[in-house]
Formats: C-alpha cells, structure tokens, sequence
C-alpha cells in the first residue's frame, strides 16, 4: 500500500470508510510529515493537537455511519482564514496575538463535512505577493527545484503555504484565496491543481479582506478529482456575505468523466505575450492538441482588453486594500506600539506593524482614491473592469471555455524579482482578468519545464459554471499524465 | 435679515440633520441599540471592525428611511449605493463610515414650517441618505488615556439635508422642529435630542440681500433646538462683523459653545479630511422594489400637515391652535378624544393647549405622563357644557384633577362644587350684596355701568364662584336696574 500521505483524498475516503486505516492513522501520518517538513516554513501555525483530537471525532462518526463528504481528511488552512480560537496572522506583524472568537464560514463547512485542521499556512502579508516573501513569518521553500541546483524556489503566491503544504504531502488539501491569482499560480509553481470559483460561490465572511470585489476562496489540492470534492464543501450561500451568491451548489464530482466532444474552447489571442518563454507556449499548443484529440474544437477569440488588466487591477486591488486595512490600528486588537498622541500610536503600530509591500500598496491606494484622482484612476479603473468583463461575455458566445497558461513562467528562486515590483506583478497578467471578470478559473499542472520544475494550464469558464472547468480539467488531466513529484 | 453698520444681511441657512433610525438592531449588524447600556455591551464583531467581518444590510432600517423619505415628499431611489468614507479615528472602528455618497436612497424633496405670523414656508430636503453612527470617545476618566464605547458604533442615522433655503435662526428652529414631528409621527425616529437620536449641523453664510451666495461655516454636532438658533444668531453677526471691518470669511467647520453661546474653530479647509469616498465593496447597490415602497406609502399615518388642515376644516380651529396641537401625536390624539361629540371645538381646543399644556409644563411632564387622560378632561367638559359647574370652578376642578388624578365627577362631588342654577338662590344673594354696598348701587345707577362688573365678583365671591355666570348677570342687571 503506499504511504497515507500519498493518498489522493477520493482515495483516503475509500480507505477510510473500507475501515483501511483510521482517520487517527491518517491524520498521524501528516502530522509527522508536517513536523518533518518544518523546513519549508510552509506552516505559521500547527496544531497537530486539535488534529489528533477532530481525527479522533471523525472515526467515531465513521464508526457510527455518519460519515461527512470529508470525514477524517486533514487538510491545511491558509492563515487568512479565521479559525475561532486559533492564532491567525494573515502574515502579518501587526495581527500579533490575534485569536479570532469566530470561525470563517468555509472553513467552518469544511469541519462540518468532518475534515480535520492540521495547521495554518504561510502567505505573502494580507495575501500581497506572487512569492510568498512578503510574509513576516518568512518565505516559503517551494518543495521543487531546477534540475541539478539546490537553490530554494518561490512556491508563488499568495497561497505559497497551502501550494507547498499540498505539494510536499504535509497535507491532503488546503483552503486558499486567490485575489489576482493567488490560488492558481502557487498551484502552478507548485505542480499541484487550484481554483478559483465564481466570485459568490464561497462565502468571504472570517476571511481576512485584502480586495472585497476580488478576494474568492478556493482548493489546493493533488488532482481534479479532490478539488471537486474539495470545492462542494468549501462552497455555500452566506447571508452574512452580502455578496455571496443564493444559488444551489452542484455535485462537482459528477463533472468527472464526461465527454467533451463538440466543445469549444476558445484561445485568447491577446495572451501570446511577446517574449513569452518558448516552453510556456509550447505548453499551451500541447493543451490545445490534447484537447482537440478529446473532440473538443479550438476557437481563435479576442479579449481586447487584456493588455489593461494589470494596471486595472493594479488600482482596483489597492484602493480596496487601503480601505480594509485600515482598521489595523492597535486600538482594538493585535500590535499596538504605542505613543504621546492617537496619531502617534497608528503611525508607530502601523509602520512597525505592516511590511514594505503592504505599505507600498496601501499608499497606492490611498493615492488613487484622493479627491482630484479618483476620477483619473479608480472610477476610469472600475470602467476598464467593465469592458474586461465585456470581453469576457463576448468570447463565451463562441466558446464554452478558455485555455490558457496560468503564468509565464515557472517558478523562481527565492529573492528574484524583489527589487522590481513590477516584474513581480506580471506573474498575474494571465490570472487576474478572471478576477477582475469574477469568473472561475482552474489551474492544473501539466508538464515540466526545461528545468525539471511544473508548469500550469489555466481554464477560464462562464460564471458560475465551475462544472464545465472540471469536466475538461479532468481531460486534460489525464492527458498531461503528470506524475512527477517533488524531491524525486 | 439681520442689520449691521453698512445696512441689512441675509442670512442663509442650510440644516443638516442626522436623526437615529428606530430600529432593534444596527444598520449593518445585529447588535442592539438601546439608548444608555453600559459601555461596549452592545458591541458586534462587524462593529468592532474585527478581521474578516462584513456588513448586512438591515432591512428595516431600509424601511424606515424609505417612510421618513415619503413624509418629506421626495423621490425615493430604487437604487441607492454605499460607500465608504474613510478616515482614522479611535470611535470609528473599522477606519470607515458606511455611508451614501453620490446615489442616496432619498432625494429631492420638501416639507412647510409654520413662521410665527401664522403663515408657512416651503423648504426644499436635498437628500436623505442612511450611515452608520460612530462610537463614543471619553475623554475625561483619566489624564492620559481616551476611553472608547462602541455601543453607538454602526448604529443607523439618516442624514436629512435641507437646501440652502433658510433665512433667519427663527425659521431654522421651524424647520427642525417641523422635521423631528415628522419623524416622530413616521416612527422613524424617536427625535429625542438630549439622548443624541436628533443631532444638527449648520451651514450658515451671510450676504447682502439678492447678492451671491457668501462664504459658509458649518456648525457641528448641535444637539438642541434653542442651541441652533443661538448658534446660527451668533455666527450670522461674526460673519457679518467680520466682513464689515473689511474682513472675509474662512470656510471652516466650527463647535458651538453652549456654555458661552459662541462658535469657534474647529478645523479649518485646510485641516479638512480627504474621505476617499468609494462603493463598499462589501454591499451591493440597494435595489428597492417599487411594491415595498407602495405598500410603505399606503401604510403611512395622518401626517401632520394633513391632520393641521383637518383640525382648521373639521374643528374650525385657529392655524396656530392647529399647528400647536399636531406637533406631536400625543397631543392631536388627546385632543381628539376630548373634542368628540362637543359643541364648543375651540374650547376644548383651549383646554389642551392652555390648561393641560400650561400644566405639564409646570409638572415637566409631557403628554405620554400627563396625570390625567383625554377622558378625564373629556369628563370635565361635559360637566361644564353642561352647567353643573361654571367655567371658574371648572379651572378649580381642573387643578384638583392634576394633583390627584381624580374624575372631575368625583371632585365636584366630593367638594360640593355644583353650579348654583337655582334662581331663588342667586337672587338671594344679589339681594345681599346690593343691600350691604348701598353706595357702590347709588353710584351705578347714577351713570357708571362699568361698576356692573364688581357686583358680578361680589355675588360670585359670596356663592364661592358655584354661581351660573349667565344667571347672575341676568338677574342682577334686573335687580340693579331697579
């Protein structure tokens, strides 16, 4: 039998409920992993304690036939999450001490379904980052690297913990959020398969806001197949969310298996980038090839402006941002360095409380919203968003889905690209219009750099119609046959 | 319209008023909003501003401000948009207010005040948006810390602004008062000032009459009717001092000193906030169907102006009677219980408005508290139409019933204070008193009627006031006559 930690969760679940191994077993064995794993830095909280006692509690209900769609699975839960009674930090200095009283809504369901928490993960400081090195807790160590090199990878971000976590079988799954691409270019660094839904498809209320109209959470998990099963549960209408959705959640996993024949799916003129690595686009033509061998028909689209979408989103996501973090104050909770006047004691909380990056995008959003701006940028912003939008709308009148590379290139070392915010930023120019847009959008691994390292597909579906990403994930998923793993 | 050395100014006045919805629970949350709770008891998680809360719209405050909203005759919007306004302080938990900027739910409206010639003025309502309230900061329980209650943080306000169309602090008292009986008779706000739930602001300039508009200063946070006129009163004369000794004025916001009656600086244009207003991104824009505003509409009570013309039609009364009795709800109520089925409108008119207000006021009761019922008072004016008492002994009994909540049946019956009517007996004590005042007789009879009126006090005075007025009068005109 191979190890428990290799174990897809479909499999686990088969195991569990074939009584296999326990839920203590399998909850033990990534508690050890987790430990052994501390290198990684992947975790800022483990809680290998309250594990052992939820897996405890899952085998009782196994035991009595009563078993949750995630009954005994342990997974990770990325620190923007607030778990009730359980240090969450969101990476970030200044939420020192901060034990939230409630519990965020998705991971909330996830217990429900009877899933197990081994710990929270490492992320770039209130989810800012395409690297995982924004946090104060540290970067993150990809578990791949290039062929031949020890030098430690970025696992993307700002789900760079939960990607890792998965990646390097710590965990079965993991939540994540992803705001301009922060769930689908970790798992794409990371070889492993994250979505993002619908924005109003989970509910955001106990997650920690970085960009309202953006934030979504999503899985990380090993394969399509989890993240279906994943992403059921994760899923519900939230009164508490007012952007939150009423709309049924469908069984995701009944997507598997289905036949594509006939479809189209369409191909972004506009993301061939100039320069874009030669091993990026050939990717991109072997997902085309793989897919038009399933049967599906190839269409040649245009989403005019997607050359907007970093700047739009570059605004957008800031403005927002200065807005939700400035209740970080020291008045209530978390870091408070105090001083002579309330003026001094948020200017000494807040300057010793937030990292570069977060400030950096906290005075761009202050910016882009001041009287005599706020025309220019944010309100000409939230115009352009529209017209992305738009394109969107357009382009699903002759495709059912959208194919493209999740980011352009494969993941880099540790300190690369720190000096050139904007070199960073571009790791997002595939992943953000779908925020922008609110769509859902599905990265999965399928081949390996020239290096050795994972490269990620994205598909870009219709609103709401995360069914269709799984179904043709599923295709390509098996098409690509993508075995490696990290450390091999 | 105000003189200074160089001739008359125009005041011109524009109120902003915030008034607290009455509501069980907070605008965005749940947490309730009882007036007077121990400090940071009714706090939510979303009012604290902790991380990852967010806001829900409460729908009867949507109701509430839809209903204040028709009262002011103004267009309700089927959508309406939430924005923030962002700025730091300790009272304003998340960093933001929850607000309306550019698409309120209420626009474009009006209400009449009544001046004090008896005449009206329409004055046009710009808006009226819904926003939460922020906390409380207490300064003064200890040297160097600030203490913060957030039991008022998130708490529904609708801000009702009127146009620039008010001339005198006269007319700004009107307007206020006119606003808090119409919240009060909508149920849309308990309009109680010394409490908060009514709070004033004042933008107040001064010009020479049918010149442009002058520079304004607004007044903060005025939180009592008399404050405003004074605050307003003060200020036009500064502005208009200052201009006349060849000065100009700084638009500024300014905090009214009720102590010394003046205004003074608070924050200059300068030292103004930028708000960065931008839509919650946590809210959906506000979309009202039109049946909910059709069925709020047809459930509105008499308004006060319609009950005001009603009262003028029905009861004959004076406008300013009129006027007087609907400014609460309370009083038009009792009013109308006490006028059912009576001859004489007016004087049950006098009754509420002179006796029993003069009376609560004395008490410092108000009509809710009064110690006697509409039907008590009803039950008094029944004995005087009726003649078992007369109008003296009537104000008599009235006072009796203040102090001890008694029927005036019962009063007049315990007291003997039956209305003499028996001729015979009027007719003996006239005899009494023209036989004991034989010069006073000689002295009206010689050519001074106006003496007629001393007799009528002497038969009164020796009847103990129980005499029929009109019986002593008829009688004694006879019997002085000769």
């Amino acid at each position: 039998m191979a190890a428990l930690t290799d174990l897809t969760i479909a499999a686990a679940r088969r195991g569990l409920a074939a009584k296999e191994f326990s839920a203590r077993d399998l909850t033990q064995a990534h508690v050890d992993a987790m430990a052994k794993a501390r290198g990684l830095n992947a975790f800022i909280t483990e809680t290998p304690a309250q594990a052992l006692e939820m897996a405890g509690e899952s085998d009782r209900r196994l035991a009595e036939g009563d078993a949750g769609a995630l009954e005994g699975i342990p997974l990770a839960i990325k620190d923007l999450f607030c778990t009730k009674g359980v240090q969450t930090t969101a990476g970030s200095k200044i939420l020192t001490g901060f034990v939230p009283p409630y519990e965020s809504t998705v991971s909330q369901n996830l217990w429900n379904a009877g899933a197990v928490m081994l710990g929270k993960t490492n992320l770039d400081e209130f989810a800012m980052g395409s690297s995982n090195m924004t946090s104060a807790f540290g970067g993150v160590k990809n578990p791949w690297r290039r062929k031949g090199e020890a030098r430690d990878l970025v696992p993307g971000g700002s789900s760079g913990g939960s990607a890792a976590a998965v990646a390097a079988r710590i965990a079965m799954g993991a939540t994540a959020t992803d705001t301009g691409g922060s769930i689908r270019q970790p798992a794409a660094f990371c070889g492993v398969v994250g979505i993002k839904p619908t924005y109003g498809r989970c509910s955001r209320w106990g997650i920690v806001a970085f960009a309202s109209s953006l934030d979504q959470a999503g899985p990380i998990t090993r394969d399509v197949h989890d993240a279906a099963i994943m992403m059921r549960a994760m899923a519900s209408y939230d009164a508490k969310d007012s952007t939150s959705v009423p709309r049924d959640v469908p069984d995701y996993e009944a997507a598997l298996g289905k036949s594509i024949k006939g479809l189209r799916f369409g191909i972004p003129r506009e993301y061939r980038l100039d320069g874009m690595s030669p091993e990026i686009e050939k990717l991109w033509e072997q997902g085309i090839a793989w897919l038009r061998e399933a049967g599906a028909e190839p269409v040649d689209i245009s989403l005019p402006h997607t050359k907007y979408a970093l700047p739009t989103y570059y605004i957008v996501a800031p403005a927002e941002a200065s807005s939700n973090l400035a209740r970080y104050d020291g008045v209530r909770f978390g870091l408070r360095v105090p001083g002579n006047s309330i003026e001094e004691l948020y200017e000494n909380t807040r300057g010793a409380g937030f990292g570069a990056e977060v400030r950096r995008r906290i005075l761009i959003g202050t910016y882009v919203l001041s009287a005599g701006y706020y025309d220019a940028y944010y309100l000409k912003a939230q115009q352009v968003r529209a017209l992305i939008a738009r394109d969107f709308t357009e382009a699903y009148k002759r495709c059912d889905v959208i194919l493209t590379p999740t980011a352009p290139s494969a993941a880099f070392a540790m300190g690369e690209k720190m000096d050139d915010p904007v070199a960073m930023y571009l790791n997002d120019v595939f992943t953000v219009t779908v925020n922008l847009a609110g769509l859902p959008g599905i990265s999965l691994p399928a081949g390996l750099s020239n290096e050795g390292l994972p490269l990620g597909l994205q598909l870009i579906g219709r609103a709401f119609d995360e069914e269709t990403l799984f179904t043709v994930s599923h295709v390509l998923e098996r098409a690509a046959g993508f075995t490696a793993r990290p450390g091999a | 319209m105000i003189t200074g050395r160089t001739g008359d100014w125009e005041i011109v006045i524009g109120l902003e008023v915030h008034a607290q919805v009455v509501s069980q629970a907070k605008l965005f949350s749940g947490a309730p909003t009882a007036f007077g709770a121990e400090p940071n008891t009714q706090v939510s998680f979303v009012d604290a501003g902790f991380p990852g809360m967010l806001p829900v719209i409460n729908r009867v405050c949507v109701e509430q401000a839809i209903r204040t909203g028709l009262g002011l005759n103004a267009v309700i919007n089927e959508v309406s948009i939430f924005d923030r306004k962002n700025y730091f302080y300790p009272d304003l938990p998340s960093g933001y207010q929850i607000s309306q900027y550019k698409r309120p739910i209420v626009s474009e409206g009006w209400i009449d005040i009544d001046l004090p010639d008896g005449e009206t003025k329409r004055v046009g309502i710009e808006r009226l948006h819904l926003e939460q309230d922020a906390g409380k900061s207490i300064h003064d329980q200890h040297p160097q810390k600030t203490y913060i209650d957030l039991n008022r943080a998130g708490v529904a306000l609708m801000e009702i602004v009127s146009k620039p169309e008010l001339r005198s602090p006269e007319e700004a008292g009107a307007y206020l008062r006119k606003i808090r009986t119409l919240v009060r008779y909508l149920g849309s706000c308990d309009g109680n000032m010394d409490e908060g739930s009514l709070r004033c602001d004042a933008n107040v300039s001064v010009r020479k009459p049918g010149a442009e508009l002058g520079t304004r200063c607004e007044i903060k946070n005025v939180n009592s009717i008399r404050y405003v006129v004074q605050a307003i009163e003060y200020e036009a004369r500064r502005q208009v001092e200052i201009i006349e000794d060849g000065g100009s004025i700084r638009q500024e916001t300014r905090l009214f000193d009720n102590s010394k009656g003046v205004t003074r600086t608070m924050r200059s244009k300068e030292h103004a906030h930028d708000y960065r207003y931008f839509p919650d991104p946590d809210l959906l824009p506000l979309v009202l169907d039109p049946k909910l505003i059709a069925e709020i509409k047809a459930k509105l009570p008499e308004l006060p102006d319609v009950k005001k013309a009603r009262f003028v039609a029905e009861y004959k009364l004076s406008p300013y009677d009129a006027s007087v009795l609907v400014a609460e709800q309370e009083s038009a109520a009792f009013f109308e219980v006490v006028v059912q089925g009576r001859k004489d409108p007016k004087l049950a008119a006098n009754w509420v408005i002179v006796e029993l207000f003069g009376a609560l006021n004395r008490l410092g009761k108000d009509i809710a508290t009064s110690p006697i019922s509409a039907r008590q008072l009803a039950g008094m004016l029944d004995l005087l139409e009726n003649n078992t008492i007369s109008g003296r002994i009537a104000k008599d009994v009235f006072g009796f019933m203040i102090e001890s909540g008694k029927d005036a049946a019962t009063i007049v019956a315990q007291r003997g204070l039956v209305q003499v009517t028996d001729s015979g007996e009027i007719e003996a004590a006239i005899d009494k008193v023209i036989a004991d005042n034989a010069a006073k007789v000689a002295e009206y009879r010689s050519g001074k009627p106006a003496l007629f009126g001393w007799f009528v006090g002497q038969v009164m005075k020796s009847t103990g006031g129980k005499a029929n007025p009109a019986a002593v009068n008829e009688i004694l005109k006879k019997k002085l006559a000769g």
